[in-house]
């Protein structure tokens, strides 16, 4: 059995809400292991489950080759941190950072050179006195993870640890945190939804939507090897394009797009292609090649070293493409290209629309993906 | 421009918004002074006028020393299980939600809905003669009515709103995340009630045991009803004051009521200094 962490066939339900559905995984020892998917896709809460703060309802999990599945929060002992830090506000940094050791009465000496260590390690030495009111956003939760760390847990749990912070602290913790991972090499378990900040830290990201396992792989795997249209939309930006399947290929339009092999005919399906996978060439006479389509220009929008243009496709259906700038300086708006979507991958469309979740009607897709405004084309 | 703002003597609306504002501050002093401050000094002048001699009089008289103790006994026993069953309650009614929670938060303040008259009528229903309770506690020898028990239990019963209506909201809105973090911790159920839940409600805690105070120094009507009013046994300090009401003893009247207001005052003001210093000290 692994070191790490095993997680086996987890159930969780809040009244008629099934929050985790059969959830299953293992996280490597001594590595960062992120659960990553919208809001309410029960990642927080399966990460509650392995701390002890909530009870499964079916299901197990081992710890470092230990079952934890019947044991409380305190004999786990496993540290956590908190998406708004929950420190202990009438009590100072110091108090905060001591309070494990203190509850297990270590005696007052080792309290203090193990406190001391931490301030240093998380660089907040010099505001040891104050209270949590005194500090920021950044400097509370860097205070949250020292307090964590002190009774030394064999594993750390951390739920959305950045989520309340601004965009510029955010990158700056996730570095610092890094670094700090490699330094301890403490076995980690990131909740978050921002697939940034997953595919920064993690060596495995557990991708989760509405309380089930979407796909579990390394940070190449998820973004480029996306098992379901779910993880293709969610990771990254993709745009989205609509098509049926017809003698083992992928029509949009009247083109015959995409190969597509192993769909019923007759199908309907998606095609997700990333901005930056769109290749873009000058328009052939009969570019209905293996994955081209010709399509027209409708907007150039300079980026600084890349530029998002805007496409057409004959049937309607819009498509960004992100290319580097040196490459489409022939590109003008109202032009007729080929777009080359061999990196394209094809889903059929069953039944209700799964990756309706991406554009928040579950409650939250990546806002860096939504910020980046025409890039999810949609119909 | 209508007819009505010209026919109004001619003034800014800064000035007009000014002279709106000193109006209802005016009225907020005149309110508050009319009503508290007045009668206060009222009764401080009448118990100070007669000197010395008269407090030392009162002081040296066994029932009036029996009546305080007598009061003093009763809150402090009614702020000790106010408190302990206040924090218990709201913790239940912050926290936990359950079938019937609206009712059990209704029924809180019925107390102070209630005229304590009421509650001692009720008092003397269920342990008088011929009560619910009575044979029960007379077979076991236990005098209720007219002794320290029913006049203990009418005054909990008058106080009980006081800790749960200032604790239950406190703890709604801290949330149970700290006490995660402290159970997360490794602190065991009593390390996260002392350590952390207790600390972070200690200010409204005081502050409703200080109003359960005052409101237990001055209950009169419950306590008049179940006690029986025996000097020197049932009768406290109110009681007191009211005996020498009916007797005509002015001065020993002002000085003990004074002396039971300045207890509350000085109770509730203790509490405000502390809060202050302590939210100077934490930057808040």
């Amino acid at each position: 059995m692994s070191e790490g962490i095993v997680v086996e066939g987890l159930w969780k339900r809040f009244g008629s809400f099934e929050a985790v559905c059969d959830v299953s995984f293992e996280a490597e020892d001594g590595k960062i292991t992120a659960l990553l998917g919208p809001s309410g896709s029960g990642k927080s809460t399966v990460l509650r489950m392995i701390a002890g703060l909530e009870r499964p309802d079916r299901g197990r999990i081992w710890v470092g080759g230990e079952e934890q599945t019947g044991k409380t929060v305190q004999e786990r002992r496993f540290g956590f941190v908190f998406q708004h830090y929950a420190l202990f506000r009438h009590m100072t940094v110091r108090q905060n950072v001591a309070f494990a050791l203190a509850v297990r009465k270590q005696p007052k000496p080792a309290q203090r050179a193990r406190v001391d260590e931490l301030l240093e390690l998380v660089g907040l030495a010099p505001f040891a006195g104050r209270y949590p009111d005194q500090l920021s956003g950044g400097q509370r939760q860097r205070v949250a993870l020292a307090r964590a760390l002190a009774p030394q847990p064999r594993l750390l749990l951390l739920d959305e640890p950045f989520g309340a912070l601004d965009a510029r602290v955010r990158q700056e913790l996730r570095r610092w945190l890094d670094g700090l991972h490699r330094e301890l090499g403490v076995t980690s378990l990131l909740v978050t939804h921002d697939q940034e900040e997953a595919l920064e830290l993690a060596n495995e990201v557990v991708v989760m939507h509405r309380g089930r396992i979407e796909q579990i792989g390394t940070t190449d795997e998820i973004y480029n090897r996306p098992a379901t249209p779910f993880v293709a939309g969610f990771v990254g930006s993709a745009n989205v394009l609509h098509g049926r399947v017809s003698k083992g290929r992928m029509w949009i339009g009247d083109a015959a797009a995409l190969a597509a092999a192993g769909i019923g005919e007759g199908r309907r399906v998606r095609a997700y292609v990333r901005p930056h996978d769109v290749d873009l060439s000058a328009a052939a006479e009969d570019p209905a090649g293996d994955g081209a389509l010709s399509a027209a220009v409708e907007r150039v929008t300079d980026m600084g070293w890349t530029s998002k243009v805007l496409l057409r496709l004959p049937d309607g259906q819009s498509l960004v493409a992100q290319v580097p700038n040196e490459r489409i300086d022939w590109v003008r708006d109202g032009a007729r290209v080929v777009a080359d979507l061999r990196k394209a991958k094809v889903f059929p469309t069953d039944g209700p629309d799964r990756v309706d979740g991406v554009d928040g009607t579950d409650g939250g897709g990546p806002p860096d993906a939504a910020a980046d405004g025409p890039v999810l084309a949609r119909v | 421009m209508s007819a009505r703002e010209v026919s109004t003597p001619r003034l800014s609306a800064g000035a007009r918004r000014r002279l709106v504002h000193a109006g209802l501050i005016t009225t907020a002093l005149a309110y508050v002074g009319l009503l508290v401050v007045a009668p206060l000094v009222g009764i401080a002048i009448a118990a100070l006028k007669p000197g010395w001699s008269a407090w030392r009089a009162v002081f040296a008289d066994p029932f009036a020393r029996h009546a305080y103790l007598l009061t003093g006994i009763i809150t402090l026993e009614t702020v000790v299980v106010t408190a302990v069953l206040g924090v218990a309650v709201a913790l239940v009614l912050a926290r936990d939600r359950f079938h019937g929670r609206a009712i059990v938060s209704a029924f809180v303040d019925l107390p102070l809905a209630v005229s304590p008259v009421v509650v001692g009528l009720a008092a003397v229903l269920l342990f008088g003669t011929g009560g619910w309770f009575e044979a029960w506690f007379s077979a076991r020898g236990v005098q209720v009515l007219y002794a320290l028990p029913s006049m203990l239990l009418v005054t909990i019963f008058i106080s009980i709103p006081f800790v749960i209506r200032e604790v239950a909201p406190l703890l709604q809105e801290l949330g149970t995340q700290e006490e995660e973090a402290a159970r997360t911790l490794g602190a065991s159920w009593p390390q996260t009630f002392f350590r952390v839940t207790l600390p972070n409600i200690r200010w409204g805690l005081l502050y409703g045991m200080a109003l359960t105070t005052a409101r237990a120094l001055g209950e009169v009507g419950a306590v008049l009803i179940v006690s029986g009013t025996i000097a020197g046994q049932t009768e406290t300090a109110t009681l007191y004051i009211l005996r020498a009401y009916d007797e005509g003893h002015d001065a020993t009247m002002y000085i003990v009521a004074l002396t039971l207001a300045l207890v509350s005052i000085a109770l509730l003001a203790g509490i405000e200094v502390f809060k202050r210093r302590e939210e100077k000290e934490l930057g808040t």
